[in-house]
């Protein structure tokens, strides 16, 4: 069995997903390689990763991946893992991920498996579980051709913590290939935003929100515990809020440690996106909204009164802590 | 300009899914049957292609059993040229249908090829991927902008990165963009394209005819439902008492703030 992991960074900090699949090959009782790829200049990351328990990380090293680009990753790790025998290709499923992985995969003639939720490692064959249907269903992959490649959902497994010991660190040259489409400029977000798929509380507002300026509402007791806000479809739709922030179905299928639905009645494809939270709580008035069927906590109540009040409560818990 | 719109058939987002008694698929029978909705958005940003273009046609392409007909029929209707279905009605992974597609873009000469970021059943969004990289040609995923250059060798596309950041991807034609919500709103088929689309002759492949051989490159199955959620407590009180005691419970009991 020869895993190998990529790696994601982003200024200088290894990404939580990584270690969190790395902890779970871990457990599986599977050591793998790390990848990591840049331009140089990753050493502290290396070292950070290698105290956690891989045989190895390997560095990248190409100017030419001082940016991402789809075929710059895909080339480059092709190169390199063709000639390492590997059987497993994972990575996380974050816009990076989801974007290059596809193209390895097609360039090793494999099957691929995106946004996996289980990982089972028995012999040398690996087996993953991934949701369908936004998460409506799941169901079993095997893969019929080495290397196995896929990609595993953030926040589902918890990250691999210190080993002690510190993994061997080496740096070979990228073989970058012919990268076509290059990023010509980066425009960055005028506001920090948590991204909704890596984020552990989100909070959600629906149309009752009324338009987008009161989303600020949610912005605000979002702030106080660094949440990410979210939206429901009939929000999105109604023009409150962006795509980017949409929950469910045609959105983002999100499972943070809490989830805080405000004035959302819980449509199936909404519910879908969310139902893997670990802890639901609904605001709504109507009491015979649906989302109160899947919520372990409701309060039937007025969100434009119950949030800010929330958002007080919460700053009074930060200061104390 | 030889545009392709990349579309695929899907249970409709209100579909109830039901797993079948061997677990080997869902219940397939009563579904409502609708174009992927990333796939609408791929369908409107051709058509505009073409109208900023003020030239070329639109090809909407399809893999599966006869019932994806009425996808095409519906992309024809809202404006689309030609369409081409590549009939089979195996199940088929994702390797498949990218090679079958592939094959397609060769043989008709596609130049840009549109498709949804991601189909809602399957959720893999990695068809883009697969073909753009068994045709050879650059690719770019979650666009919510497409900018074509005046000489129309390339083009400029935005893509939605995480935490709101975007970035300008510059790539030359022939290439594969697979679209996001937001990118523009899809058209409604108007009534004289709807009988246009009834009469309109649709061209067929078979995999063999596009010399897809091999089977599956992923063995699927154990189809399973997610536990039901059931419904916890409500909060009773004021609502400065209901959020004491949810924040009270958040922290003392669930343990997740």
């Amino acid at each position: 069995m020869s895993v190998f992991l990529v790696g994601e960074h982003k200024e200088g900090q290894l990404k939580r997903v990584t270690l969190e699949i790395l902890g779970e090959l871990l457990k599986q009782g599977t050591t793998p390689t790390v990848v990591l790829l840049g331009k140089g200049g990753m050493d502290s990351i290396a070292a950070d990763i290698a105290k956690k328990g891989p045989t190895k990380v390997v560095c990248l090293e190409n100017a030419a991946l001082e940016t991402y680009s789809t075929e710059g990753y895909a080339n480059s790790l092709y190169a390199f893992l063709s000639k390492q025998g590997a059987t497993a290709v994972v990575a996380g499923a974050t816009s990076q991920g989801k974007d290059f992985m596809p193209r390895l995969a097609a360039k090793f003639q494999s099957g691929f498996a995106a946004d996996c939720t289980e990982i089972k490692v028995v012999g040398d064959k690996v087996t993953v579980r991934r949701p369908v249907y936004a998460g409506k269903c799941t169901k079993a992959v095997e893969f019929l051709k080495s290397p196995a490649v896929f990609t595993v959902r953030p926040n589902v497994f918890p990250p691999a913590p210190d080993k002690g010991a510190s993994a061997a660190v080496e740096k070979a040259a990228a073989e970058v290939g012919n990268i076509r489409a290059k990023i010509a400029q980066v425009i960055a977000s005028t506001v920090k935003k948590v991204e909704l798929t890596e984020a552990d509380v989100i909070i959600s507002g629906g149309r009752s929100l009324k338009n987008a300026e009161n989303f600020k509402i949610l912005q605000d007791c979002a702030n106080v515990i660094g949440a990410a806000v979210g939206a429901s479809r009939a929000a999105v739709d109604a023009g409150y809020a962006p795509h980017d922030m949409q929950v469910g179905q045609t959105g983002k299928t999100v499972s943070p440690k809490l989830y805080i639905a405000c004035g959302i009645s819980g449509a199936i494809q909404h519910l879908a996106g969310m139902r893997t939270s670990k802890v639901i709580v609904a605001i709504n008035k109507d009491p015979e909204a649906p989302i109160f069927q899947k919520a372990d906590y409701g309060i039937v109540g007025d969100l434009f009164e119950v949030v800010p009040l929330l958002t007080e409560e919460l700053k009074k818990l930060k200061a104390q802590s | 300009m030889n545009i392709f719109v990349m579309l695929k058939q899907v249970p409709d987002t209100e579909t109830k899914i039901k797993v079948t008694a061997d677990k080997s698929n869902i219940e397939k029978n009563d579904i409502k049957w609708i174009i992927n909705p990333y796939d609408e958005f791929a369908i409107e940003e051709a058509l505009k292609t073409k109208e900023r273009l003020k030239e070329g046609t639109v090809t909407a392409v399809t893999v599966g059993p006869d019932r994806t007909v009425e996808a095409l029929r519906t992309a024809v209707a809202m404006g689309a040229d030609n369409a081409i279905h590549v009939k089979t009605d195996d199940v088929v992974d994702t390797f498949q249908v990218a090679k079958a597609l592939s094959e397609v873009l060769k043989k008709e000469s596609a130049q840009i090829v549109f498709t949804g970021k991601q189909a809602i059943d399957d959720d893999q969004a990695a068809t883009f991927g697969f073909v753009s990289e068994l045709v050879d040609w650059p690719s770019a995923s979650v666009i919510v902008k497409v900018e074509i250059a005046p000489d129309k060798k390339s083009l400029k596309a935005e893509r939605d990165v995480e935490g709101g950041t975007r970035h300008i991807i510059e790539m030359p034609i022939p290439c594969v963009l697979a679209v996001d919500k937001g990118i523009n709103t899809p058209r409604y088929a108007s009534l004289p394209g709807i009988m246009k689309a009834k009469k309109k002759e649709i061209k067929v492949y078979s995999f063999a005819d596009l010399g897809v051989t091999g089977g599956p490159t992923v063995k699927e199955s154990d189809y399973q439902l997610p536990p039901e959620r059931s419904a916890g407590k409500k909060i009773t009180g004021d609502a400065a008492t209901q959020v004491k005691e949810l924040v009270r419970m958040l922290r003392e009991e669930a343990k997740v703030i």
